[in-house]
């Protein structure tokens, strides 16, 4: 008979191992998957993993990876310090679309000013955007008990009607031509989001994104205030008795994870997305979720695992042109990641035994 | 009388790192009432779950009546007539005590019959339950005889009883003696489980020590004192606590006419409940279980808040103040529930210092922990208290009950409160570990800080106290001297007798 035993201290080895493991069986369902896709499975797996990186075309694809990194680790950083406390938004894509509108929003009301304040001003908006949003759930949920899941994931839906609204209309470009969209920040120097350094990828989200790493592990390591949200979402009782108070935690969590989500939003519309549009938002906000999740809610391990997931995306782009292999295969190349680390991280706290019942 | 109705010999059993049961051999006799003793951790859990067939033995033999008896599974071990009183109990809350029974027998007779059948062995053995009652309006003791009268419709041969009385008052636990020795008469035999030399000396005809997992002696309780019987479960005499100089100081705490709504439906208001406790002395509050003792602590350490005016520290009011500032001003707190609320279970003792001492102690400066600081901090506790645990780093959950224990309590009293109230603070800890928590409450008390003691341990609470009160659905008694007060007294006080007329009348 086989059983879980609980350890009596979480295992060091397995909260390193566990996303490892969950990566390599990855590897393996998925190139299986694959394989009865008809494709060859280690043509694929190196395709995803290893030609982004290394491969003849490595100099286009590593610029992508900083951009599609950056705004997963930003939005993921967020939403880990609420994890950690227990407040669980699943509306970070909504949070971040918000952020997008109310930032563009600001700078196109000033079109075509060239101050060099515009774009601080865009990403102040920005932020305020993302975090008013996420206040809507915290409001809710801290005055009447609703449940912060539901609500911050419907609002994602709402968020999405609002920018197909806008788009079409408030902020449709009036040079368009009639075509839905905003104008292009490309085309606008003061408001652009441009690379910072040339081919790198590097603009200022991926900056805000390593700094946000930074103030995170700061924050969750040093300040009393990072030990609250722990102890909030360890035990909340003893937070409590501690004298946290949870609705300010909830305030906090909520709000951080939106004003990044936000921040993000603004720095991809302004940058590599240019434009709003309906379809300006690409799913990061979900996708920040298993980054939290496979970075184990910890700052280092969500910037590594932003870049493995930005690699899964741009590979799977890859997968995609040169194998033929349909999108949705890719994204559930994705989805096995979240849930083999979910099954291997059990084993952090448990252990199994391979025990038989002895008759005495 | 030759053959014992259960003889156990050589039974072993051992878990990764320790060895639970180590050659334990007794016997049961038939119609005996038989103690088991010993320590938290001695290993009367693992024994008691092998006889009744929850845990497998590693070796050693059981024998019922002569036959081999090896029940694989609970309900073996009731086919052969043996049946368990558990410390917790397994009720629920919404459905009534017929309906509770029947769940836990395997083919449970029609409704109409059981509930006779419950009337007819209440009122044999003297244990008054209503079968149409709804367990969740039921009190502690009731529930408790909801268990045991779903054990005694079995018939058992063998009643195996966890720590019975923990949750009783005095005139409870006169009642519960009567029905045991009702079925002692009658020949049933009880393996009783306590902490309580007294008890087991009153009521018990053998008892067999538990001391590290061996059976280090079994004796006739009626013929030993409490004294040796806990030297043999120690296994080295502990110091009985000393006798304190009485000077009393100034009030430090002053509650006045304090009332809060429950705090859930399961929850126990508290009723214009009032006191003061000076410098240098210990209150020491009792009552049964569930009477508002997790309420008031919630409100004295500022966890609830309550009426402007209510909770006086010091001649400051300190009832809006939430726990962080109240500790900034001398008044510490130690619940009941160690894990999860006294101390979070997966974090390391220096995290668990830091969540009550962070400013008490200095560990933060502009917000951000010094770890350095809460290492020492936390270092401190561990010695002073002597907590056994392999460092600092180790999470809480990793500890003994009676070690995690040392620990919460000693993390207030190392920071020097001027006010500390503690609940339960010795709640299932081993002997030799209560007799040093209750040292140091005295000796805070001693250099003139104010305690407020809650404990459903009447022994302790003598032990410990200076003054007494009790706990009744809320309201609390008057509080008198401990000092001539009896064990009659007490139970009316606990009982929630308004007056004390009858009391002052017996005194």
């Amino acid at each position: 008979m086989i059983r879980l035993e609980k350890r009596p201290q979480p295992s060091q080895a397995w909260t390193a191992g566990s996303p490892l493991l969950a990566v390599l069986l990855t590897m393996i369902v998925g190139g299986l998957l694959f394989a009865f896709l008809g494709a060859d499975p280690f043509e694929t797996i190196r395709t995803i993993f290893w030609d982004p990186i290394f491969g003849e075309f490595a100099f286009y694809y590593r610029g992508q990876l900083l951009v599609k990194a950056g705004p997963l680790i930003l939005i993921a950083i967020g939403l880990s310090i609420g994890f950690k406390a227990g407040v669980w938004n699943i509306g970070a894509e909504g949070q971040y679309i918000m952020g997008a509108i109310c930032g563009a929003g600001a700078g196109l009301a000033l079109y075509p000013s060239e101050s060099v304040l515009i774009f601080p001003v865009m990403v102040i908006a920005g932020a305020l955007g993302g975090w008013l949003w996420a206040m809507i759930p915290a409001v809710l949920k801290t005055r009447f008990g609703t449940n912060e899941i539901l609500v911050s994931l419907m609002l994602v839906y709402v968020a999405q009607n609002i920018l197909i609204s806008v788009s079409t209309g408030l902020l449709r470009n009036p040079d368009g031509m009639g075509f839905p969209g905003s104008r292009n920040f490309k085309q606008w120097d003061a408001a652009h989001n441009a690379e910072l350094i040339a081919g790198t990828g590097m603009h200022w989200g991926v900056v805000a994104a390593f700094i946000a790493v930074i103030g995170a592990y700061v924050l969750m390591s040093r300040h009393i205030t990072g030990f609250n949200i722990r102890l909030t979402g360890e035990a909340p009782r003893a937070a409590r008795f501690a004298g946290v108070n949870p609705a300010r935690i909830v305030f906090f969590c909520l709000g951080l994870a939106g004003l990044l989500a936000g921040v993000a939003g603004l720095f991809e519309v302004t940058g590599p997305a240019g434009q709003i549009s309906g379809a300006f938002n690409a799913g990061y906000g979900f996708t920040a979720i298993i980054v939290a999740f496979l970075g184990r809610l910890h700052p280092i391990g969500i910037l590594l695992a932003g870049l493995l997931m930005a690699l899964t995306y741009i590979g799977g782009e890859a997968a995609q042109t040169t194998m033929q292999l349909p999108g949705a295969a890719i994204q559930l190349f994705q989805g096995m990641l979240l849930f083999f680390l979910l099954a291997t991280d059990v084993f952090t706290n448990f252990r199994l035994r391979f025990g038989t019942k002895g008759v005495a | 009388m030759d053959t014992p109705l259960l003889s156990i010999s050589g039974l072993t059993k051992a878990y990764p790192g320790v060895v639970a049961n180590d050659d334990v051999s007794f016997d049961i006799k038939p119609g005996e009432i038989h103690a088991l003793l010993g320590e938290n951790g001695a290993g009367k859990s693992t024994l008691v779950k092998m006889i009744y067939g929850l845990v497998t033995p590693d070796k050693g033999e059981m024998r019922m009546n002569g036959a081999p008896f090896a029940p694989g599974k609970p309900s073996e071990a009731r086919q052969s007539g043996v049946a368990m009183v558990f410390q917790h109990f397994s009720l629920f809350d919404a459905l009534d005590v017929a309906e509770n029974v029947a769940l836990g027998m395997e083919n449970p007779p029609p409704m109409r019959d059981l509930a006779r059948q419950i009337r007819e062995v209440s009122e044999t053995y003297g244990l008054p339950l209503d079968p149409s009652r709804t367990v969740g309006t039921l009190s502690a003791g009731e529930r408790q005889r909801v268990e045991i009268i779903r054990c005694l419709l079995q018939d058992p041969r063998l009643l195996i009883m966890d720590e019975p009385t923990s949750v009783l008052t005095p005139q409870e636990v006169d009642i519960l003696f009567q029905t045991l020795n009702k079925l002692r008469s009658e020949g049933t035999s009880i393996l009783y489980i306590s902490h309580k030399l007294e008890e087991i000396r009153a009521l018990c005809d053998h008892a067999t020590v538990l001391r590290l997992g061996k059976n280090v002696g079994t004796c006739t309780p009626s013929q030993r004192t409490a004294r040796e019987m806990a030297e043999m479960m120690v296994g080295n005499s502990f110091a009985a606590p000393e006798a304190r100089a009485k000077a009393l100081g100034e009030i430090l705490l002053s509650v006045k006419g304090l009332t809060l709504p429950a705090p859930g439906s399961f929850g126990t208001p508290l009723r214009g409940i009032s006191f003061d406790v000076r410098a240098g002395e210990v209150l020491g509050l009792g009552g049964v279980a569930g009477n508002g003792q997790d309420e008031l602590l919630a409100a004295i350490s500022g966890e609830r808040l309550s009426d402007g005016g209510s909770i006086t520290l010091k001649g400051e009011d300190v009832s809006r103040k939430g726990p962080t500032e109240r500790r900034e001003a001398g008044l510490l707190s130690g619940p009941e529930e160690r894990l999860g609320h006294a101390a979070a279970p997966d974090m390391s003792l220096i995290e668990n210092g830091v969540l009550t001492a962070a400013r008490r102690m200095g560990l933060l400066s502009n917000g951000f922990i010094g770890w350095g600081k809460a290492r020492s901090f936390a270092e401190e506790v561990i010695e002073r208290f002597d907590v056994r645990t392999p460092g600092p780093g180790t999470a809480a959950r990793a500890l003994s009950g009676g070690n995690l224990q040392k620990f919460v309590v000693g993390r207030e009293i190392v920071q020097a409160p001027d006010v500390l109230i503690v609940n339960q603070p010795t709640w299932g800890v081993d002997a030799a570990a209560a007799a040093f928590i209750r040292q140091s409450i005295l000796d805070l008390a001693a250099k003139g800080s104010a305690v407020v003691v809650i404990s459903q341990d009447l022994d302790e609470l003598m032990e410990v106290s200076d003054r007494f009160g009790a706990l009744n659905e809320g309201r609390l008694s008057q509080i008198r001297d401990v000092a001539g007060l009896d064990i009659e007294q007490i139970g009316l006080m606990m009982g929630g007798a308004s007056d004390m007329e009858v009391a002052h009348g017996a005194a």
